[in-house]
Order: C-alpha cells, then structure tokens, then sequence
C-alpha cells in the first residue's frame, strides 16, 4: 500500500537582484505554501541568492511537450527579419 | 494569487503615518531599489502607472492599423513579412504592457473598455493617416525612433514590471526603426516619383513626430511627479532634442529635406522651429484626421470578437466540469 502523501510538490523562483525577474531555481515538498516558502528559503538562498522568494504548487504549472518543441517553436526560429541586421543600413548613418 | 497579495500588503500598510509611509517610499525610490507589485506604494503612484503604461498598451494596440492598412498593399514580399512581424511585434508589446498594468490591480477588462469609450488616450501619433507606401517607411524611421528614444529611459522606471516590459520592447524593436530607414534609402534613391513620395511622407510626419514627445517641459501637466518617481526620466524636450540629432543626419543622408525652414545648428545641436501645439491638443481631444477610425476600428474588432471569448469561457468550463467528474 503507498504511503499517503503528507507534503506536496512546490517550484521555487528566486529574484536573485532588486529590479530582476524572478527566475525558476527548483522545487521544495512542503504542506502549505508558507512551510513551502520557509523550505525553499532554507534550501536555495543560503549563500545570498537573492532578494525575493515566491512558490507555486507544482500542479499549477502546464508545460508544453519537449517532444512537441521543434514544431512548437519552429516560427520563431525561420524568421530572420524579424532581426535588426536582416535591414542594411549604411555605416555613415551611425548605430539605428 | 498576485491580486490578493496585492490586497492583503495594501491593508497592511500603515495608514496611521502616511508622511512616514511616503517619506520611506521615496527614500526607496532615491536608493534606485526597484518597486514590485507586491510592495507598499502611494495610491497616487499606483494611479499614474496605471494610467501611463495602459496608455502605452493601447498605442501599441491601435498602433497596429495605420501600418496593417499597407500590409496587403507592401510592394514585395520581402517587405510585406517584415512589416507582418512588426505589426505582430506591437500587438505582442501591447499585452506585455497590459500584463505589466495588470499587476497593479486592475482588470484588462476595465483597460479595455476605458480604450473602447473613449475615456483613455494614446498615442496621438496614430491619428493620422498612412496615405502611401512612403508612410510606412517614416513611421519606421521616424514614429519608431521617436518612440525608441522614449522608451529607452523607461528600462529603468522605477516599477519592476514595467521596467522589465519595456527592456523586452525595446529589444525586439531594434529592428522596427532599421526597416523604415531601409524602405525610406530605397525610395530616396529609387525614381523622381520615389523620392516625392518620400519626401511627401517626410513633409506630413515631421511635426506630428516632435509631438509625441508631449508639450514643453513646463507645460506638462504629470512630469514633476513623475520624475521624482522615477516614472519618468528626462523631460519631453531633453528627449525631442536627443531625436533631433540623431534624425536631421539621417534625413540629409537620405537626401530628404525637414520641413522646417527655422532648423538651425547652434551650441553643438539642433534646434527646431515653433511646433504648432494647438493641433497636439486638438488631435489628443479627439479631433485628429483618423481619432474616429481608429476608435471605430477598435470597437468593431473588440465586438467581432465577442463570440470568441464567450467560446473560450465555455470550454473552460466544459473542461473544468470534465476534471471535477474525473475526481469525483
């Protein structure tokens, strides 16, 4: 018989610098989200990490399929003009 | 869940002492310390972010008609993709900006309907028309760059989402401004009909384009407060005159001439002639060549798609009822 699970599944994103996005650094078991912050402060900021914490249960998250990901982004990556040096622009006009 | 962090801080925060509260704001304001959602902030901070970036959002929003008119039109393909990326370039920075409002408690639904009735402006670039093909390479140059030049300093707003929205913007908009230059050397150095044709489209952008800066330093009705926020960084004309050098180069490059007959250097920069600010009010009052088509076309497009959001609710909660079954 499996164990009842007593914990569950938290991710844990870190604002490593004021003014920066916070950023996924790993997931934490925890009861509730305030256990889940206390445990994701003592397991990824021990070393000054950073300046701000958050934690979303992992059920939260819907991912896209890794196996799905060279069709997925398959638009992004055969556009060259959406770039700036698909344009020419003459070296004595200056940065554009 | 963002929303009602929102809530429970803004209670938490010390009405009793609002001099301290404001006074320890603005002291993290003057360390450079970015502010987030979740942080204390005076109502009045919050109201004018909120006005300001959703403002933002709409012009990017309604920025995308005067240029979608030419996409059907482009005069190759090569030009026609790249000012398909753009157009989906701006509706992408549009909600990226409408996100960024979001965070501060307010519903994309009253954004949108302030837009819709007419009760929040924008842009009052996007009032006039694009009559040629010329257009599309001055707004380019010209809306792009000014706009560029505007947006820069808002990397470094004080508040974290908007800040870190518009690093993103201006990222992908490098490509935007160098596209217009290109369309713009092309017909500068293509036939006579060309060159009019450019010249035509430099001749009615000009003055709008030193516009969107916004009125003369002193007549600004929001910048005092919003420079010792640090919304804002540089006044409206510190900004106008950045575009100013860096533009008049590039027109005399292109062999184009400024309609400006009081254009002068002096002290190391240019300075332009008297701008007619009677017709900025005018076209930010609604009375602008195109304020009512664009407006028009808005509603329409906010109506037409109704049935798609109603569609959307319903799966949602078809799918929602199916998870509840399954778990039942």
């Amino acid at each position: 018989m499996a164990a009842e699970a007593d914990s569950r599944l938290w991710e844990v994103f870190i604002r490593a610098r004021n003014g920066l996005a916070h950023q996924h650094a790993g997931s934490v078991h925890a009861a509730d989200a305030e256990l889940a912050l206390q445990a994701a402060r003592d397991t990824y900021t021990r070393r000054g990490e950073g300046v701000s914490l958050w934690v979303v249960p992992s059920a939260a998250i819907t991912a896209s399929d890794p196996a799905e990901a060279g069709t997925l982004f398959e638009p992004g990556t055969t556009k060259p003009y959406r770039h700036p040096t698909f344009y020419a622009v003459p070296d004595e006009v200056g940065h554009m | 869940m963002y929303s009602q962090a929102l809530d429970q801080h803004d209670r938490a925060a010390p009405d009793a002492e609002p001099e301290a509260a404001l006074a320890r704001f603005q002291a993290r304001i003057d360390a450079e310390e970015k502010i987030e959602a979740n942080d204390w902030m005076p109502a009045a901070y919050r109201r004018t972010l909120i006005r300001q970036i959703s403002q933002h959002a709409h012009s990017e929003i309604v920025g995308m008609g005067p240029e979608g008119n030419w996409i059907t039109r482009a005069p190759s393909l090569r030009r026609k993709v790249a000012l398909l990326a753009k157009v989906q370039d701006e509706c992408g920075h549009g909600l990226y900006l409408y996100a960024a409002a979001e965070t501060l408690d307010v519903s994309r639904e009253t954004l949108v309907d302030q837009l819709l009735t007419g009760r929040a402006k924008y842009s009052s670039i996007f009032n006039y028309p694009t009559l040629t093909w010329a257009d599309i390479g001055a707004i380019g140059w010209l809306v792009d760059g000014a706009a560029i030049m505007n947006q820069i300093p808002l990397c470094r707003c004080s508040y974290g989402p908007y800040a870190r929205a518009m690093i993103r913007i201006c990222k992908e908009e490098s490509f935007h401004q160098r596209q217009g230059f290109e369309i713009m050397l092309t017909l500068a150095r293509g036939s006579e009909a060309q060159v009019a044709m450019a010249q035509d489209a430099l001749d009615r952008w000009w003055w709008p384009v030193l516009m969107m800066f916004g009125p003369p330093d002193g007549e600004s009705q929001h910048s005092d407060q919003s420079m010792a926020w640090k919304i804002k960084r540089f006044g409206n004309d510190g900004l106008r005159g950045k575009f100013l050098d860096a533009t008049v180069p590039q027109a005399r490059y292109l062999g184009l001439s400024i309609p400006d007959p009081a254009l002068h250097f002096a002290d190391g920069h240019w300075h332009h002639g008297p701008i007619d600010w009677a017709e900025f009010r005018r076209v930010l009052a609604g009375g602008g060549p195109c304020n009512a088509e664009r407006l028009a076309a808005r509603r329409l497009a906010h109506a037409e798609g109704a049935w798609v959001r109603e569609a959307a609710r319903a799966h949602a909660a078809k799918s929602a009822d199916a998870l509840a079954a399954k778990a039942a």
